[in-house]
C-alpha cells in the first residue's frame, strides 16, 4: 500500500504536500524535515516529498497509529481532487481528439478549442528562423497551446538533462538519519508496555534444549567428534607384509601405460612430420574416432610461440574414463616370423624334369581353341577350335599337317589311345565323327579303315540312342569314316585305355541320358546310367581297372562297370567342378573347378580332397597327368599354367607329395578366358596348352 | 533318465559375471557411488569370451563385471562412508529447510570424512607397486595444479595437487632422476627413473584453461581424490629415502639470505614460502646433514666400471654451468629443473619470479637462456640461447653446441626422446647427426657446403652429356629431314653379363613364391596379414623419407636462388 500511495504523488501540487508535510512534523517529530522554511513557495522536487511521506508513513506504521496513518491518506486523496486540472478528458492518448475541432473540456464542461493552426512549412520555417523564442517554445498536449518556457522551467530542463536534481538547492548528500540510534531519545518510539514473555524463561526454548540433550543422551548427536590424530601423509608401506598381496593382484591386469609421442608431436618437428594440404584436409574429414593423429603436427618457431592445448583436459578425462570403463584383457601377442609359416618344400631344381620354358607356338586357328589332343606316338597334335576346323599339327616343328573342316565349333577331340589304331573322335555340336587324319604308319591308317569297314551288320538291329552312320563321299575323302548323331550337344568325348570304348558326355541337367559310352568295334552304344544326379561336367575310364568317372557339378561318382555298382563318391567341396583326371596309377584323382580350386583325391585314404590346392587367380578349365612322369598340370583363366610335382609312392603309409614347381606363362587373355584346355606328351616332360588366344603352345 | 532338468544360463561362465545395474543393486548404491566405488577400488568391467551365453541368450550391449570384484566391493568400509554421507546431506538439507541455524553449524562440524589410506595399501600392496603406478596420477595432479579457482573443483584439492605437484618436483631434483624431456604441442612430458621405474608425465603449458562443457568434472574429481592420497604417500616415502624432511623445508642457511626486499612486492608473507619452495632453486633440508660435496658424490662409484661414469657423466651434463633464465615466465620453472636435475646452477631476474639466486649482472654466468628474437643488454662472457638447447641437451645427454640455438637463429628440429627406432624404421637425419654426435664424431657442416658445390658441378656435367645428346638427336633428325634413308649398318651387339646374383635372387623369389601357393588357407590369411602390416611400415618409412627428400630439394634449389642473386 504504502508504495502505491507513493507512485501517486509524483502527480501532487507542490504546496499541498508540503502542507502535508507539515502536520506530519507537528505530529510526529520528525526531526530535520524542514532545515530551512524558505522552500515554502519555491518549486518543490517530487522526489523529496516522495521521501518525507515515506518517512512519515513509515514512521506511523511503526508506531502502529492506524488513525494517523488514515488521516495522511484521506488528506492526500482529498488533495489530488482539489488539483486544479484545466483539461477534465484525463490520462488519455489526445489523438483521439484529432478529427475533432476542441481538444477537451475544460471545469465548467465547456470545450476547450484546439488554437487555430494555419501554419504551413514555410511559416514554420520562417518562424524557425525568425521569431528568436523559437527554441523555448513548446506545445501543450492537453490544451494545443504553444507555450514559452520561462527561463526557470529551460533551466530545469537543463538539469533534468545533465541527470541532476530538478532543485538547485536541494542536496542530494544530506546525512543520513538514525532512527534507532545509540541516543536515547527523550520520547520513546512507542509508548507500549513490556510482554509478559519477555520477563519469564521461554518454554519453547527449554522444549529445544531437552530435544538436544536427549539427542545427546541417545548418542543421536555427537557434540564433539574427536579430532583425527594421524598425520595426512605417513609411510604407509612401512611394513610391507607379502602376506598382504591378495590373490586378487595375481589376476589384475594393471592398465597400460599411455603412448609415448612421437616426432609428429614436437613443438617443432622435423619437416616431413607435417601433414600436406590433402592430407589435412583428409585429416579434417575424418571421423575424430578413426583418426591416426588425434592432433594436428605443426612447426612453431620458438618456445614462446606455443599456444595452450585446447584438448588437454579432454584427453585426460578419456583417459580416466578408459581407466575405470573399458574392459582390460590380457592379449597373447604371438611373435610369428612369416618365414616359418612357409613350409619347407624339396626346392624345384631338386624334382626335374619338369616343362619350364615355352619353346613353341602352333598357330593356324582364328578362334578359341577348346580342345587338343596328342597322339599315343608322341608325334601328332589334333586341336579342335571354335572356328569349325580341327587341325592336326606335327609337334616337332608346329607345322599344320592338316585342316578338317567340320560342320560346327569343337567341343572335344580325343585320340584313341591305341598304336594300332589311327582314330580321332571329334565333337561338334550333337555330332561325334571319327576322323582317320591318315598320318604317320600308312599302314596302322589303312588297318583301321579296313578295321571299319569290316563291320558287319548284326541281324537283330537293337534301338539305340545314337545313330551310326558311316560318312562317304566329300567326308570321306577328308578322313571322316564314322558319324555319331546325339539327341543333345556333346560336350566331351575321351577314350577307354584299350581304344575300343568311347564315352560321350551330353550335358542336360535331370535328363537320364548324359553319358554315353560306345563301342565302335560293334558299333553299339549303351546308357550306362538310368538315371544321372545333377549336370555331368565330365568322364573318365579308369587307366587299368574297369571303373568309370563321373564328375558332377559338387561330386565325382566312381562306378565299377562291371559289378554295375557305385563304389564311391568324392565330395569335391567345390563349385563346379569343371575338369578332372585320373593319375595313371589310378589310386588318385586331381579335379579342377571354377572357384579356383584343384582338389587331390586319394582314393585309398579318404572321400575328402588329401590337399586343395588354391594357386590360380580364376577359374581352372582344365587339368592333366603325366603318363610316366610324377608330374600334373593345371590350365586356368587367368593365362597360367601350373606345373606341380605329384610323386605317389608305393608305399601306402606315404602321403602324395605336391609341389607347385613351375608357373608357365603364355597365353593372351581373350574375353576374359585364357587356357582352355591342357595336356602332357605321353613320353616327354613337355606340357600343350590350348587358349583362348587362338594358339596352341608347347612348354618344354 | 532321472533327475531335474538342467536349466538354461545357470551354470557355466553365466555365475562368474554379473551385469553393472545388478551390481549396483547388489551393493544398494547409486551409479554415481558406485562409479566412485570402482574409480576408488580400482575394479574395472571384464569382456566375457561369449557375450550371448552371459548375457542370458541376448545381444543387447552390457558392462559386465566379474561376480567375485563385486563380491569384494561388498566389504569395503568406505561403502558405509558413502552412505553416511548421503545421510549427512539429508539431515543437512532438512536443517536448511527448517532454517536451524545451530543444527547446520553442529552438522557440518561434524560432516563424515573418508579416508583412502586402507585402498591405496590394498591397491599397491609393496612400495614399487605405487611408484609404478603413479604416472597417471603425476599428470592429472599437474593439471589440476594449473586450474584457477573457477568452482570447477574445490579449492582445497588445487592447493593440495599444487604442493603435491611442487614435492614431487623437488624429489626429482634432489634425486636427479629426471631422463627424458620432452616440448610437445600439447604440454611438457617429463621422463623420471625412480627406483628403477621410468615415470611418464605431462604438464600443459601455462595458461588458462578454456573449460570444456562435454567433460564430467566428478569423475576427474574422484580419480584426483585418489591420485592425491597416493601421491601424498609416494612423495613421503620417497623423501624418506633421500634422508629429506617431509613436508620438504629449505636448507636451513639458505633461508635468511634468500630472503630480500622483493619478496614481499611478490607474495604474501604467508604464501612466500611456498612460492619459494615452487620456485624449486633451492636445495631441501636434509634429516641427517650432508657432509660430502657434489665432488665426492661423483666418486661414489670408483671401479665400477666405465658404464657408471659415463652415467654419471650424463647426469652432470650442466655441471660448472650456471644458466641464467629470462625466457618468458612459463617455462622458467620447467628449464630451472631441467638445470639443476642435471648439476648447473640457475637464477632469474628478481622481478620475474621469487627465489632467484644471483644476479643478472654476475660475471660468473656462462648461459643465458632467453625466448626473445633480441636482447637490448648483452654480456661479452656468456652465451645467449634459446631454452631449446636446455632440452635437447638433456635429451641428447651431451652438451650441444650452442650455434644453432642463438638467438634469432631458425631452431633445429626438436625431437622426441622417446621413440626409439628399430630396424627399418625411419629416423630423421638429425637424430642420425645426433647419435653422430654422441659417438663423438665431428658435426661436417662445412663439409656440406663443399659437398653442395660439387653437387652443383655434376649437375653441370649433367646438363652437358644431356646437350651433348640432345645434339645427336637433332642431327638424326636433320638427315630424316632431308629424305635420304639412314645408311642401315649391324654394329657388334655387346654381350650382355649375366648377373648371377640376380638370378639366384630371381629363382629364391619364384620357389618362395610357389611354396606360397601350397600354404593352408588358415596360415595364408595370417601370413598374408602381417605382410601386409610389414609392407605399410615401410610404405610408412618411404613416405616420410620422400616427403623429407623433396622438403630438403627444395630448400637446396632456395639456396642456390639466393646464391645467385648475390
Amino acid at each position: 500500500m504504502e508504495y502505491a500511495v507513493l507512485d501517486k504523488l509524483s502527480n501532487y501540487t507542490i504546496s499541498s504536500i508540503l502542507s502535508a508535510l507539515y502536520v506530519l512534523k507537528k505530529k510526529f517529530h520528525i526531526g530535520g524535515i524542514f532545515a530551512d522554511t524558505d522552500i515554502l513557495g519555491s518549486y518543490w522536487p517530487i522526489i523529496s516529498a516522495k521521501r518525507y511521506i515515506g518517512r512519515a508513513l513509515l514512521a506511523s506504521t511503526l508506531s502502529s497509529d492506524l488513525a494517523i496513518c488514515k488521516s495522511l491518506l484521506i488528506f492526500i486523496t482529498f488533495s489530488v481532487r482539489s488539483q486544479d486540472i484545466r483539461n477534465t478528458v484525463g490520462n488519455i492518448p489526445m489523438e483521439w481528439y484529432k478529427d475533432y475541432p476542441h481538444i477537451g473540456y475544460d471545469l465548467e464542461g465547456k470545450k476547450i478549442f484546439k488554437p487555430i493552426r494555419n501554419k504551413d512549412e514555410l511559416d514554420e520555417f520562417l518562424d524557425k528562423m525568425e521569431n528568436p523564442d523559437y527554441w523555448r517554445t513548446v506545445q501543450d498536449k492537453m490544451t494545443g497551446a504553444d507555450i514559452r518556457l520561462s527561463d526557470e522551467q529551460v533551466d530545469l530542463v537543463h538539469r533534468l538533462q545533465q541527470g541532476k536534481f530538478g532543485d538547485v538547492n536541494f542536496n542530494e548528500y544530506e546525512p543520513a538519519i538514525d532512527f534507532f540510534s545509540n541516543e536515547v531519545m527523550i520520547h520513546p518510539v512507542t509508548n507500549r508496555p513490556q510482554d509478559k514473555r519477555s520477563f519469564i524463561p521461554s518454554l519453547i526454548e527449554k522444549e529445544k534444549v531437552g530435544k538436544l540433550v536427549h539427542a545427546i543422551k541417545m548418542g543421536w548427536i555427537k557434540p564433539h567428534r574427536p579430532k583425527e590424530t594421524t598425520p595426512q601423509y605417513y609411510d604407509l608401506w612401512a611394513k610391507e607384509d607379502p602376506n598382504s598381496i591378495l590373490g586378487r593382484h595375481k589376476m589384475h591386469i594393471p592398465a597400460p601405460k599411455m603412448k609415448l609421442p612421437g616426432h609428429e608431436e614436437s613443438y617443432n618437428p622435423p619437416p616431413e612430420y607435417l601433414m600436406s594440404e590433402e592430407e589435412r584436409l583428409a585429416w579434417e574429414q575424418q571421423d575424430p574416432e578413426y583418426r591416426k593423429l588425434s592432433f594436428l603436427p605443426q612447426k612453431l618457431a620458438c618456445l614462446r610461440a606455443v599456444p595452450a592445448y585446447s584438448r588437454f583436459i579432454h584427453e585426460r578425462f578419456e583417459r580416466c574414463l578408459d581407466l575405470y570403463l573399458c574392459p582390460r584383457q590380457r592379449k597373447m601377442r604371438v611373435n610369428v616370423n612369416p618365414e616359418d609359416l612357409i613350409p619347407k618344400l624339396p626346392k624345384p631344381k631338386d624334382l626335374q624334369p619338369f616343362p619350364t620354358t615355352q619353346s613353341l607356338v602352333y598357330r593356324g586357328h582364328s578362334s578359341l581353341v577348346r580342345s587338343i589332343s596328342i597322339s599315343p606316338s608322341g608325334q601328332w597334335l589334333v586341336s579342335g577350335s571354335d572356328d569349325c576346323t580341327v587341325r592336326f599339327w606335327e609337334v616337332s616343328t608346329a607345322r599344320c599337317l592338316k585342316t578338317v573342316e567340320v560342320g560346327g565349333a569343337v567341343k572335344g577331340v580325343a585320340w584313341n589311345p591305341n598304336l594300332s589304331i589311327c582314330l580321332v573322335a571329334v565333337s561338334y555340336d550333337d555330332t561325334v565323327v571319327l576322323l582317320n587324319p591318315g598320318l604317320g604308319d600308312r599302314l596302322v591308317c589303312t588297318a583301321t579303315d579296313q578295321l571299319i569297314s569290316s563291320y558287319e551288320e548284326p541281324e537283330e538291329v537293337k534301338d539305340q540312342p545314337v545313330q551310326w552312320a558311316v560318312a562317304e563321299g566329300e567326308g570321306h575323302e577328308q578322313g571322316h569314316r564314322l558319324i555319331l548323331k546325339h539327341p543333345k550337344a556333346v560336350r566331351q568325348v575321351t577314350w577307354h585305355g584299350k581304344g575300343d570304348y568311347l564315352a560321350c558326355v551330353i550335358p542336360d541337367n535331370g535328363s537320364s541320358l548324359q553319358v554315353v559310352i560306345h563301342q565302335v568295334s560293334k558299333r553299339r552304344t549303351q546308357n550306362p546310367f538310368r538315371k544321372n544326379k545333377g549336370l555331368v561336367q565330365c568322364v573318365s575310364f579308369h587307366p587299368i581297372r574297369p571303373y568309370f568317372f563321373v564328375a558332377t557339378q559338387r561330386y565325382v561318382r566312381v562306378y565299377n562297370l562291371i559289378k554295375q555298382e557305385l563304389t564311391k563318391k568324392l565330395m569335391a567341396n567345390c563349385k563346379w567342378i569343371s575338369s578332372m583326371a585320373i593319375h595313371p596309377g589310378g589310386d588318385n584323382v586331381i579335379c579342377g573347378s571354377y572357384d579356383c580350386r584343384l582338389a587331390w583325391f586319394d582314393l585309398d585314404l579318404s572321400t575328402k580332397p588329401y590337399k586343395v590346392l588354391r594357386q590360380h587367380k580364376k577359374a581352372l578349365r582344365s587339368v592333366a597327368y603325366h603318363r610316366h612322369y610324377p608330374l600334373f598340370v593345371s590350365g586356368s583363366d587367368d593365362g597360367n599354367v601350373i606345373v606341380c610335382h605329384g610323386m605317389v609312392y608305393n608305399d601306402l603309409l606315404q602321403n602324395p607329395l605336391i609341389v607347385p614347381v613351375k608357373v608357365l606363362k603364355g597365353h593372351t587373355i581373350t574375353h576374359d578366358l585364357g587356357v582352355l584346355d591342357v595336356t602332357f606328351h605321353p613320353t616327354q616332360p613337355w606340357v600343350f596348352s590350348s587358349g583362348a588366344d587362338g594358339t596352341v603352345r608347347l612348354f618344354t | 533318465m532321472g533327475g531335474l532338468q538342467k536349466k538354461k544360463y545357470e551354470s557355466g561362465s553365466v555365475t562368474n559375471y554379473v551385469s553393472r545395474n545388478k551390481a549396483r543393486k547388489k551393493l544398494s548404491l547409486s551409479l554415481a557411488d558406485f562409479r566412485r566405488l570402482c574409480i576408488l577400488k580400482g575394479i574395472y568391467p571384464h569382456e566375457p569370451k561369449h557375450k550371448k551365453k552371459v548375457n542370458k541368450g541376448s545381444t543387447a550391449p552390457r558392462t559386465f563385471y566379474l561376480l567375485k570384484d563385486i563380491r569384494f566391493l561388498l566389504h569395503e568400509p568406505i561403502v558405509g562412508k558413502f552412505r553416511e554421507y548421503k545421510i549427512f546431506v539429508r539431515k543437512l538439507r532438512k536443517a536448511y529447510g527448517k532454517a536451524e541455524w545451530s543444527g547446520v553449524q553442529r552438522m557440518k562440524e561434524n560432516k563424515p570424512a573418508y579416508k583412502l589410506d586402507h585402498i591405496i595399501k590394498e591397491r599397491y600392496p609393496t612400495f614399487i607397486d605405487a611408484v609404478r603406478d603413479v604416472d597417471d596420477a603425476l599428470s592429472m595432479s599437474f593439471l589440476f595444479s594449473t586450474f584457477a579457482r573457477t568452482g570447477k573443483c574445490h579449492v582445497q584439492t588445487i592447493q593440495l595437487c599444487r604442493r603435491l605437484s611442487v614435492e614431487w618436483m623437488n624429489y626429482i631434483i634432489a634425486s636427479r632422476s629426471l631422463r627424458k624431456v620432452f616440448l610437445s604441442i600439447k604440454g611438457i612430458y617429463y621422463q623420471a627413473e625412480v627406483l628403477g621405474q621410468t615415470i611418464t608425465w605431462i604438464i600443459p603449458y601455462q595458461f588458462a584453461h578454456d573449460h570444456p562443457t562435454d567433460v564430467d568434472y566428478r569423475v576427474m574429481a574422484t580419480f584426483t581424490e585418489l591420485y592425491t592420497t597416493l601421491l601424498g604417500f609416494v612423495n613421503f616415502r620417497l623423501y624418506q629415502t633421500l634422508n629429506l624432511v617431509y613436508p620438504p623445508k629449505l636448507d636451513g642457511q639458505g633461508e635468511f639470505s634468500l630472503k630480500s626486499e622483493c619478496e614481499e612486492d611478490y607474495a604474501l608473507e604467508s604464501e612466500s614460502y611456498s612460492e619459494k619452495l615452487s620456485a624449486l632453486s633451492a636445495s631441501l633440508a636434509r634429516t641427517v646433514p650432508l657432509v660430502e660435496d657434489e665432488e665426492a658424490e661423483l666418486d661414489l662409484f670408483p671401479a665400477e666400471g666405465v658404464r657408471y661414469k659415463m652415467v654419471c657423466c650424463s647426469f652432470f651434463i650442466f655441471l660448472f654451468i650456471l644458466f641464467f633464465l629470462r625466457s618468458e615466465g612459463t617455462n622458467s620453472i620447467m628449464c630451472c629443473t631441467l638445470c639443476r636435475c642435471f648439476g648447473g646452477q640457475v637464477s632469474w631476474d628478481k622481478s620475474l619470479c621469487i627465489g632467484s639466486t644471483y644476479d643478472e649482472t654476475d660475471e660468473t654466468i656462462t648461459h643465458h637462456i632467453v625466448d626473445r628474437p633480441t636482447i637490448d643488454k648483452q654480456y661479452i662472457n656468456r652465451y645467449y640461447i634459446q631454452p631449446q638447447w636446455v632440452y635437447d641437451c638433456v635429451n641428447g645427454k651431451i652438451l650441444l653446441p650452442v650455434e644453432e640455438y642463438f638467438l634469432g637463429v631458425t631452431l633445429p628440429p626438436h625431437l622426441s626422446p622417446f621413440v626409439e627406432e628399430s630396424e627399418g624404421d625411419y629416423v630423421p637425419p638429425e637424430k642420425l647427426k645426433l647419435q653422430a654426435l654422441q659417438r663423438g664424431e665431428k658435426p661436417q657442416a662445412e663439409d656440406d657446403d663443399e659437398e653442395e658445390e660439387e653437387d652443383d658441378d655434376d649437375d653441370d656435367e649433367d646438363d652437358q652429356s644431356e646437350d651433348e645428346d640432345e645434339a645427336n638427336l637433332a642431327e638424326m633428325e636433320e638427315k630424316r629431314a632431308q629424305g635420304k634413308s639412314l645408311s642401315v649398318k649391324v654394329t657388334p651387339g655387346k654381350v650382355k653379363p649375366e648377373n648371377r646374383m640376380r638370378a639366384e635372387q630371381e629363382e629364391k623369389a619364384e620357389e618362395k613364391r610357389l611354396a606360397i601357393m601350397m600354404m593352408k588357407k588358415k596360415e595364408k590369411y595370417l601370413y598374408d596379414k602381417i605382410m601386409f602390416g610389414k609392407k605399410r611400415h615401410v610404405r610408412e618409412a618411404n613416405k616420410l623419407a620422400a616427403k623429407r627428400k623433396a622438403h630438403d630439394d627444395s630448400n637446396k634449389a632456395d639456396k642456390k636462388k639466393k646464391k645467385k642473386k648475390c
